[in-house]
């Protein structure tokens, strides 16, 4: 089979795990794990065979297409199941594969014994056949179908332990909040159907410069934005990540760091071209991303909860990407979403071992010294940690590097120290993270017996280690291996006007991270500082912080409350009193009308010579005067 | 025989019935099993009115004509299109599976099957008919045999509600016919006789006065969105749908208000195209309104078929308002909404009604954690919902997306404010879902089975059928697009009705 030919294998594969298990993997046992698995695995064997004839290709012809069938044909507009391979979607397929199968292998270990094994495994496999067609698809109606497709999945997976209330209504939020998004870019695939009469990449990205205006590519680029807001959880729809913690640990590790929440990532950088012709919809997506990376790396440092720390780290991290984007640096983007896809699948699969190893508990303050009891998970946890916080040589420190490299040269000098201030951010909470878990005196019974994971758990995330520590050398600058891969893409990261030399920026971001992470260990493990008295003096801005400033509350204060009541007086009092109330009405009035007639009706020949009598007067005096 | 393949479909329930009707004293399997001989053949004999319809052919296909009573030129006259043809078959699909669905029906069987088998003659009739006396009969007749399931088999408020249904469409039915006998008195001068055929009849309502052909307009809509129910005419609906027997919840929402939509299409908008074309936006605001109305209200609800039955008005408002947008992708839009709403709808209901035989309440508080012990019958409705919340791969995304899409093209707002519910659909649906099925179990539901073999035979062909649809549309718009191309160009001749490549380049006279 040709490279091309073989594009629909790659989400079929686990498409067909997703089906065997849905059906039969009750029956499997413990195979409909080790099935799943070996699916991604041989999906990932594939991706890595077509890439490869890809890089065989010349630099500017290196697309893949295949036409699997006419999805939907209505008048002149038409859709295909097309699917397409160039250096972005290959990139995507890598990691989506790639940390997949890792995350699927440990998951063997860690969702053992669950009563309902086979289908956590049917979804997850379900989610990655979902993600592939995402980036694999060659118009915006086909990613659509991955994107719902991976929210769906999400929405299962986030409430699969769904006797518990509380895991339910979080599975409920994402669904709803990402849709909101969803919706605004349905209706700006609309509005790209009306000015190209399709929705096909090849002929969008190839006509957009003379079919657009300013205008109509920003309010196109903003409404497309709206859905990437959603799916990547950024302010202000970023409020569902932190509930989707309440999936298991492999779920959090996949969908919601290493792929789904990147797809928002993904589809700016898809249509880059729209975004370009606007101009304002680059730097709303730059400030959107700014602005979240802050606001997220404050949330993280207030949180106790492990998984908690690690998804307000996402947000912010994926903030960062976004603001690379909306700098133009997308292919800095696309090497910071890899990156970040080794060290936070790192890092919850690190967290999910923990979790394992102590009881089921996220508690932080439950917990310290840990590295002696798992000095696998620990080990391997601090080099994501680190790779996060931005420390060199590890992959972090090239991606945010160049992210601020970039930020210095836009001629918005704000950005860059902003950028910066969010590095210290980083390593701040991190370092917390770190040394509450790993360093110190164990805190709890638990934390004293905890245990090591198994070689299932433990070998995922060796390898992620490697990766996140080596995955630097992808990108070491601006012109590094995936921004020459991706150029004919997405062009090359545009040369601004001289910023501040690379070796400032490197310094300055650097030793913030030393000095983050040195602050953290003064406080939390040297144990020359009483954290916790520390803590409850500072426990009114803690508070804060740790209910992410509380921006759930406002919703639900200004339209969950508000709205519920409006569809209560719609149904109870508009719909059954007035709407009704009339059809009743008028059913009361024939009623009434009808006795009075019945009583008209009286059988006495008087009356009705009478009502004749009147009757004939009337005519006569009509006719009369007529005349 | 092969000549007569639309009256064979049309009376073999009938025929059914009446031998239901005549074998007094049938025992309640024979008389179950009877029904369902009947309408399993039925659908045998409808797929091959799918097999000789021509795809292309935006014709009247399969007419049959006979002259019934001549004084008044009544006549027998059947023929499908690619409108008709697809709600023949979904009627002719969804009774087999009513009719499944209603073994547990232990009172009175016989009449039962016998009403449910009157229904489908009327419903498909109603559907035929290329005469408007003959179409009046059967949309009039289908009235009867439900008002019996509903009153007959309901829940507890079955008589007011029966009533409240037979009352409204009877008084919506009263205009559509002054409307009819009107243009028959119209029509003796220009064809020379008096007549009731619709072909005919488009040329002499063509040559009406403008305001009179609104106001004949106005006679046939009321009636039509009355039954579809477009907002404000719909308050009977949630009564009836509540009450109504599982099959009869089934039916009417996958079926009965098919009518109404279905009569918009083939009179309203064939015989009064100026007048749809003028009373376009005025049709089209209250559809957006439906649409997001029915969802709002639906929001709070807690009693479970009450949810779905406004749900209903919500995803019919998207039917009308992809009709009354006069482009190519709404209309089409619109009609593949028509069979996607009464499967996925029908689907939900069967569902509640198996939760209901089960659970014994409709009260969504008084559910909760049944996916722990029933997840394939929970499974199979989450299935359903993420149909009607128009997950992209399932059968009401596509026509979602074209109805949007096709009134986007006339006026962003109605396309934008439809989108809304879609948003809105998630919430109540996902809440009821996880008010019925998730969080824990109730202590008296812990010992509940899950869906047995009759159940998956219900279950199997629907949902099966709201992923084909959902992955091959084609199957079902190759024949409805040629059908709503005619329309479109039938109402609106001068405008631009196509928004895709094709018709772009087609418009700008170039080459691509």
């Amino acid at each position: 089979m040709s490279a091309s030919g073989s594009l629909w294998l790659i989400p079929a594969l686990p498409l067909l795990g997703a089906a065997i298990n849905l059906l039969i993997g009750k029956r499997l046992g413990r195979s409909a794990g080790i099935l799943a698995t070996a699916l991604v695995v041989a999906s990932f064997v594939v991706s890595v065979a077509v890439v490869g004839s890809l890089l065989a290709l010349g630099a500017e012809e290196r697309i893949h297409t295949q036409h699997l069938f006419e999805w939907i044909r209505v008048g002149g507009f038409s859709v295909g199941a097309d699917l397409r391979l160039d250096a972005l979607s290959a990139v995507m397929i890598l990691v989506v594969t790639g940390i997949g199968s890792l995350i699927h292998l440990y998951a063997i270990g860690y969702m053992h014994g669950d009563p309902r094994y086979g289908r956590f495994f049917a979804y997850l496999n379900l989610f990655v056949s979902f993600m592939l067609v995402l980036v694999l698809g060659e118009n915006l109606l086909l990613l659509y179908v991955g994107w719902e497709g991976v929210g769906l999945c999400s929405y299962l997976l986030i409430g699969f332990w769904f006797e518990k209330t509380e895991n339910a209504n979080a599975a409920k939020k994402a669904f709803v909040t990402t849709r909101i998004g969803d919706t605004a870019m349905m209706i700006g695939l609309a509005l790209l159907v009306l000015r190209f009469g399709t929705l096909d990449f090849s002929v969008i990205f190839g006509s957009a410069a003379g079919t657009l205006t300013k205008g109509a590519a920003t309010t196109i680029a903003l409404l497309l934005f709206a859905g990437a807001v959603g799916k990547s959880a950024q302010v202000p729809l970023h409020v569902w990540l932190p509930d989707a913690m309440a999936g298991p640990t492999p779920v959090s590790a996949l969908i919601h760091a290493a792929t789904m929440v990147t797809a928002g990532v993904y589809l700016v950088l898809r249509m880059h071209v729209i975004f370009e012709i606007s101009g304002v919809a680059l730097t709303v997506v730059a400030i959107t991303g700014l602005v979240t990376m802050l606001f997220a790396g404050t949330c993280a440092f207030g949180q106790d909860d492990i998984k908690r720390v690690l998804a307000y780290s996402t947000v912010s991290q994926l903030g960062y990407m976004f603001m690379a984007a909306g700098m133009r640096a997308y292919s800095i983007a696309l090497f910071m979403l890899v990156a970040h896809a080794f060290y936070k699948a790192l890092m919850f699969l690190g967290a999910g071992s923990v979790m394992h190893g102590m009881h089921e508990e996220t508690d932080m303050k439950r917990m310290g010294g840990l590295i002696r009891k798992m000095p696998v998970t620990g080990v391997t946890f601090i080099v994501g940690a680190l790779a996060l916080a931005g420390v060199f040589p590890l992959s972090g420190f090239f991606a945010k590097d160049e992210i601020l490299e970039v930020a210095s040269s836009t001629g918005r000098p704000w950005m860059y120290v902003l950028g910066t201030v969010g590095a210290l951010v980083s390593a701040l909470y991190m370092g917390r993270l770190v040394f509450l878990t790993f360093f110190g005196r164990a805190r709890s019974e638990e934390a004293e017996h905890a245990h090591e994971s198994s070689l299932v758990m433990t070998i995922p995330l060796i390898v992620l280690a490697v990766g996140a520590a080596v995955a630097g050398i992808l990108d070491t600058s601006t012109d590094g291996l995936i921004s020459r891969f991706v150029e004919p893409v997405v062009g090359s990261v545009p040369e601004g006007a001289a910023g501040i030399a690379r070796s400032a920026v490197v310094t300055i971001s650097l030793s913030l991270a030393v000095v983050g992470l040195f602050v953290t260990w003064v406080v939390y493990a040297s144990g020359k500082i009483d954290w916790l008295a520390l803590r409850v003096r500072m426990q009114p801005a803690q508070r804060v912080l740790e209910h992410g400033w509380y921006v759930d509350n406002y919703y639900s204060a200004l339209l969950v409350t508000p709205g519920k009541a409006a569809a209560a007086w719609l149904a109870y009092v508009f719909d059954a009193k007035v709407v009704d109330g009339v059809v009743n009405g008028i059913g009361a009035a024939v009623r009434a009308l009808a006795r009075s007639g019945r009583r008209l009706q009286t059988g006495l020949v008087r009356t009705y010579a009478l009502a004749f009598l009147a009757g004939a007067i009337c005519l006569l005096v009509y006719v009369g005067f007529r005349l | 025989m092969i000549d007569h393949l639309l009256t064979i479909v049309t009376f073999l329930p009938l025929a059914g019935a009446v031998v239901l009707l005549l074998w007094r004293g049938a025992p309640d399997n024979s008389a179950r099993s009877a029904a369902m001989l009947t309408t399993v053949v039925t659908f045998i004999v409808s797929l091959s009115v799918l097999g000789k319809f021509e795809r292309a052919d935006a014709a009247f296909q399969m007419v049959e004509r006979a002259t019934w009573v001549k004084s008044i030129g009544l006549q027998y006259l059947v023929g499908v299109d690619g409108v008709s043809l697809w709600m023949v078959l979904l009627t002719t699909f969804l009774f087999p599976l009513s009719v499944l669905a209603s073994w547990t029906v232990e009172k009175n069987v016989r009449l039962y099957m016998a009403s449910m088998l009157v229904l489908e003659t009327a419903v498909i009739g109603s559907f035929v008919a290329l005469d408007l006396l003959l179409f009046f009969v059967f949309f009039e007749a289908l009235l009867v045999p439900m008002y019996l399931i509903i009153g007959g088999w309901g829940g507890e408020r079955r008589i007011y509600a029966a009533i409240k249904f037979f009352l409204y469409t009877m008084a919506g039915s009263a205009f559509l016919l002054v409307g009819i006998l009107f243009l028959f008195s119209r029509s003796a001068g220009p064809v020379g006789h008096g007549t009731f055929d619709i072909q005919q009849l488009m040329s002499v309502a063509g040559s009406l006065p403008a305001s009179t052909a609104r106001w004949l307009f106005l006679a046939f809509f009321v009636a039509f969105a009355v039954k579809v129910p477009l907002f404000p005419l719909h308050t009977w609906l949630p009564e009836a749908h509540t009450e109504a027997p599982t099959a009869g919840s089934v039916l009417l929402a996958g079926v009965l208000l098919k009518v109404g939509a279905y009569g918009l299409i083939r009179f309203n908008l064939l015989l009064f195209p100026e007048a749809s074309k003028y009373f376009a936006p005025a049709v089209s605001i209250l559809a957006v309104i439906g649409i997001i109305y029915g969802a709002v209200v639906a929001l709070i609800q807690t009693d479970i078929k009450r949810l779905v039955a406004y749900s209903s008005v919500s995803h019919l408002g998207f039917v009308v308002l992809g009709i009354f947008a006069f482009t190519n992708q709404g209309v089409t839009g619109g009609i593949l909404q028509m069979v996607n709403h009464g499967l996925s709808t029908g689907a939900l209901f069967l569902l509640v009604g198996m939760v209901y035989e089960r659970t014994h309440t409709r009260d969504l508080g008084r559910m909760g954690g049944l996916a722990v012990v029933m997840p394939w019958l929970t499974g199979a409705f989450l299935f359903a919902v993420f149909s009607s919340v128009g997950l992209p791969g399932l059968n009401n995304f596509v026509g979602e997306f074209l109805v949007i899409l096709g009134s986007f093209a006339v006026n962003r707002w109605f396309g934008a404010l439809a989108a809304v519910a879609v948003v809105l659909a998630a919430i109540y649906l996902l809440w009821s879902y996880q008010r019925m099925a998730y969080g824990p179990i109730h202590e008296e539901h812990s010992g509940l089975p899950d869906v047995n073999l009759r159940e998956v035979l219900v279950l199997a062909p629907v949902l099966s059928l709201l992923l084909v649809f959902g992955v091959f549309p084609k199957l079902l718009t190759d024949r409805i697009d040629p059908t709503a191309k005619a329309v479109v160009a039938h109402v609106s001749p001068d405008h631009l009705t196509d928004v895709g490549a094709g018709a772009v380049i087609q418009a700008n006279g170039a080459a691509p």
